[in-house]
């Protein structure tokens, strides 16, 4: 399968395959991207997150449902974790979209975190490549879900979305603590529920004490019901329009292209100094060293770092 | 029941024994485990005294068939009366020739009748609905109207027979197919006796033929709770269903805690709908699984019995006696068989239809031997039911009352559930219950727990099981297992067509509209239902309206 | 390993016996796989389309209404006709007559797993007949 005639003429299969290159470290797949990189840029992309059982799989499935009236070709990208010890992971996102399978028009798949933590899996940037190049005119990220740490969410989508819902508690002062600043939009979601009105009350409230322009609307919606999903549909739209009329869609997307690098760098630099058996072997035997007192971390570090420099191997 | 000195020394003799005798021969032989556990993994001990059951008080605890808290059973003479109702579910293909099957059994001595619908059917299709292709007649009856149930029970007169309908979701809609074919038989509504499952929380945790969402389907079940004790008074109303959650792999605990459960939920959704608990509670009725381990089975049903009666008087207050018996029906565990040599699974029967009998059974359906393989044949239906027979007739265990009561083990064993039920029960609560720890997945996850474990010990051998992980032979394949014919999908498609054609179309959308209007609004929504069904509207148009209204359930994937 | 094979745990047919699928699943997963597990009720079209856009390795089927015959093939049909057969590994699992084997076999199911099989004869049995390298 030739896999650039393959994406830029709208096969899946080609698509597929991409992101599965991608996950598995293929360099042919970073050449790809790197040559087709213009295709980007194009797709509006939406992150999703919130603590577990929020309903985020619930509510992409019905956002995608509203965008699909308007004609828009959808990516969905939905994190799971990966068991630390196994490996392995289950990956059952998908079973709240079962609709959307066969639309011709929607993209869905399913990825395992593989020891990445963040809420996001290492690969998750690049198939948001593949899908922007693919011609999705939206690509969703669902998050892992799991709390404070979803914070890479923000490198990777233009609007973040977070899910909460009532009866929470305690959790939303966790959750302040954490995440609360990298909600653009806000959902209440199972507002058929006792406490709603005060969750989003309580959110607002915390919200008060953020002075940029945009103050992030907060909605009540029962995504198992389809309601408040026009709502919620239109505030997110909102935010993606001031994003571009204010300029703030350029300067958050080199934000985020900066700090894209920086990770690609770190990434890089750590491949070629741990990338194979005998560099960790070689490390191993300088961390007995360490160990021993015969040396003492600092100077390994550096005199790594220096080996690598004066072997042109960066 | 033995007074504290006499306790005292029965626990010091025991120590002695252990010490001296036991120990003794353990250094020379040990025992075949380091531990013995029930198939709850349950920690059994190498005997049961006096010291076990210290607690027990018999008036309290066990009192008298017939009287609460209804231990020993819920009439006072049990089969010395009449045996429990030997009732086999069957239902194939067409509903000409399910007819033919309840006939049979009927002559062969069977008591009463339990229909098994195909899975369309069962999720509110007709039989030309996309989705049927391929399904149609596979595992029961397809019934796409009146029409079919009309045959389905043709020459059956349905004021004599008692029929137990395995239907969840459109249980309304099948109900009023029944009620419309007595009437045709100028039987009244009153004189109907039978069962429908009508249990659509346990379709949510463990068997999957669920349509609408939650409150629609709780409203559905309470309005047939309110129409049934005005009009159909001898019908038992829903059938609280444990058994397939055993199925799904759960433990013996589990499933009597989760069965209760999902019973506390729908007393509590009458009672807010305004039913007085003492009017609907008596046509309760539950539904249990049978497995191998048997004086863990019979301990269950007895501390099912117990559990249900102290929730029903002192949760809900219930005042009728009635209310607060727990008559089951018990079906023999499926998931016990094994398809390697399938005759051994005569034997397995056997011996779940004792742990029935002697637990306490109102009705009892056994598997037959091909089950883990196809549809059972006529031979292998009717071994089934002679197994049930030979126990009533043969074994002598049917002559007394709750026969194994009193035995240290069996008293302790029941204890122990009841406690690890109502442990469940009580965290079932603080989620907010039962319906809310579906959502959560809490009981799909602890089932997949104990499913995964059980899988793990077979695998390891920890578990034998005869015939598939030890004493294997090789075998051929069976033959002359029973088919479904294909063309089954295709006559159900042409009697749809027909009717379509001659029904009076307009009556059936003016019915089907007002269904619907009444689906919006809040009323009991089986009178509509009735009037549908007697226009000749469809299984699949009448929940098809609904699921308009309604939408549909989302399943909450645990894994 | 450069990357864990991919299965697709689908439930072809209405029946919601999901005990096998779902204990076959946390097999799968224990044995370090990714596993993506599609729900109830699925049909043909749907577990094809999942298994496209997730590029599995495996797809695995488990059904027990008794539609296998009607079911299974279908899949393989459409994974045909969608250019992705080829490299994906069909297998199934459930309640399925001996007699019924040999066809689905021919049909394009690599293998039917009935009731009794221990998970780890399916887990060597995914790996040692992978259709594509990892």
């Amino acid at each position: 399968m030739n896999i650039i005639e393959g994406i830029l003429n709208k096969d899946k299969r080609a698509a597929a395959r991409l992101i599965t290159m991608m996950e598995s470290n293929d360099p042919e797949a970073i050449r790809i991207i790197s040559k087709l990189y213009s295709h980007t840029g194009r797709a509006k992309v939406i992150g999703i997150t919130g603590p577990p059982g929020a309903g985020k799989s619930t509510l992409t499935d019905k956002l995608v449902k509203r965008l699909r009236r308007e004609n828009k070709s959808v990516g969905i990208i939905a994190v799971d974790p990966t068991s630390p010890f196994t490996g392995g992971s289950i990956l059952g996102d998908r079973v709240r979209m079962t609709d959307l399978y066969t639309d011709s028009g929607v993209f869905i798949r399913s990825m395992g975190t593989r020891g990445h933590l963040g809420g996001l899996s290492k690969a998750t940037l690049g198939a948001v490549k593949v899908l922007d190049i693919y011609g999705c005119d939206y690509i969703f990220i669902e998050t892992v879900g799991v709390g404070q740490s979803e914070v890479d969410i923000v490198k990777a989508a233009d609007s973040v979305l977070l899910v909460m819902v009532p009866g929470l508690g305690d959790d939303i002062q966790a959750i302040k603590a954490g995440i609360m600043e990298i909600g653009d939009v806000f959902a209440v979601n199972k507002a058929d529920r006792d406490g709603a009105n005060r969750t989003q009350v309580e959110i607002e409230m915390m919200l008060d004490f953020n002075h940029s322009e945009w103050k992030p609307p907060v909605t009540q919606v029962v995504a198992l019901h389809n309601k408040g999903i026009d709502d919620l549909y239109d505030n997110i739209q909102k935010h993606l329009d001031y994003l571009e009329a204010s300029g703030k869609l350029i300067e958050k997307r080199v934000q985020n292209s900066q700090l894209e690098i920086i990770d690609l760098v770190q990434r890089d630099l750590m491949e070629r100094l741990v990338g194979n058996k005998e560099k960790q072997e070689e490390i191993y035997q300088l961390a007995e060293q360490v160990a021993n007192r015969q040396v003492d971390p600092y100077t390994v570090s550096n005199s790594l770092i220096n080996k690598m420099i004066l072997n042109n191997n960066l | 029941m033995f007074d504290k000195e006499k306790l005292e020394k029965i626990k010091q003799d025991q120590t002695n024994w252990n010490e001296n005798k036991v120990g003794k021969v353990l250094s020379k032989f040990p025992e075949r485990k380091q531990k013995f556990v029930t198939g709850a993994n349950q920690e059994v001990e190498r005997i049961y005294t006096p010291a076990d059951v210290a607690e027990l008080d018999y008036d309290n605890d066990l009192g008298y068939p017939g009287e609460y808290p209804f231990t020993r059973g819920v009439q006072p003479t049990m089969y010395r009366g009449r045996f429990w109702t030997m009732r086999q579910y069957a239902g194939f293909a067409t509903a000409e020739e399910s007819n033919k099957r309840y006939k049979y059994l009927l002559e062969q001595g069977q008591t009463g009748l339990s229909v098994a619908f195909d899975l369309p059917t069962q999720i509110g299709y007709d039989s030309d609905h996309p989705l049927s292709e391929g399904e149609v007649g596979k595992v029961g009856v397809a019934i796409d109207s009146l029409k079919d149930m009309e045959i389905l029970f043709d020459g059956i007169p349905l004021d004599k027979v008692s029929t137990s309908m395995t239907i969840n979701a459109p249980a309304s809609v099948l109900l009023a197919m029944y009620i419309a074919v007595a009437e045709k038989q100028g039987v009244s509504s009153d004189q109907l006796r039978g069962t429908i499952q009508n249990d659509i929380l346990k379709e949510y945790i463990a068997r999957g033929t669920y349509i609408f969402p939650t409150g629609p389907s709780m409203r559905l079940i309470t309005d047939i709770f309110e129409y049934c004790s005005k009009e159909v008074a001898n019908w038992n109303t829903i059938s609280i269903s444990g058994y397939h959650i055993r199925e799904a792999g759960s433990s013996a605990i589990q499933e009597v805690a989760f069965t209760l459960a999902n019973g506390i939920a729908y007393v509590e959704a009458a009672i807010k709908a305004g039913l007085d608990v003492d009017t609907f509670a008596p046509r309760l009725s539950f539904f249990f699984n049978a497995h191998n381990d048997l004086l863990e089975e019979v301990a269950k049903f007895r501390a099912a019995r117990r559990l249900w009666a102290k929730i029903m008087k002192e949760r809900f207050n219930a005042k009728s006696p009635k209310s607060m018996q727990l008559k089951f029906h018990t079906q023999t565990g499926g998931s016990t068989l094994t398809a390697q040599q399938p005759d051994n699974n005569i034997v397995r029967v056997a011996i779940q239809t004792l742990a029935a009998v002697l637990g306490g059974t109102q009705s009892l359906h056994t598997n037959s031997k091909d089950e883990a393989l196809a549809l059972p044949t006529e031979d292998s239906v009717r071994i089934a039911l002679r197994t049930q027979q030979i126990v009533a007739y043969e074994s002598g265990v049917a002559e007394t009352i709750d026969p194994l009561a009193g035995s240290y083990y069996i008293e302790s064993l029941t204890s122990s559930i009841e406690d690890g039920a109502m442990e469940y029960i009580n965290k079932i609560d603080t989620l907010g219950g039962s319906a809310e720890a579906i959502e959560k997945g809490y009981i799909q996850k602890e089932i997949m727990d104990s499913s995964y474990e059980y899988q793990k010990q077979v695998e390891s051998n920890e578990r034998i099981v005869v015939g598939m992980n030890k004493f294997q032979i090789k075998e051929e394949a069976p033959k002359g297992l029973l088919r479904v014919d294909p063309v089954v999908g295709e006559l159900q498609k042409q009697k749809i067509d027909q009717l379509k054609s001659e029904r009076d179309n307009q009556l059936t959308e003016d019915r089907l509209s007002k269904l619907k209007e009444a689906a919006q609004g809040t009323e009991n929504l089986m009178p509509y239902i009735l009037d549908a069904v007697r226009a000749y509207a469809t299984l699949g148009e009448i929940c098809g309206v609904l699921r308009e209204v309604f939408g549909e359930y989302q399943q909450s994937v645990i894994l | 390993m450069a990357r864990p094979i991919r299965v697709l745990v689908a439930k072809p047919g209405l029946d919601g016996h999901d005990r096998g699928a779902k204990v076959i699943a946390r097999a799968l997963r224990d044995a370090g796989m990714e596993v993506i597990y599609t729900g109830l009720r699925q049909t043909p079209e749907q577990i094809v389309a999942a298994a496209l856009q997730e590029d599995v390795d495996v797809v695995a089927l488990s059904i027990l209404s008794g539609a296998h015959n009607h079911l299974l093939p279908k899949v393989v049909e459409l994974l045909k006709s969608e250019n992705v057969y080829e490299e994906m590994l069909v297998i199934g699992g459930g309640v399925i007559p001996d007699e019924d084997i040999p066809g689905l076999k021919g049909s394009g199911i690599a293998e039917i797993f009935t009731p009794g099989t221990p998970t780890q004869v399916t887990i060597d049995f995914i790996k040692e007949n992978l259709k594509r390298s990892l």
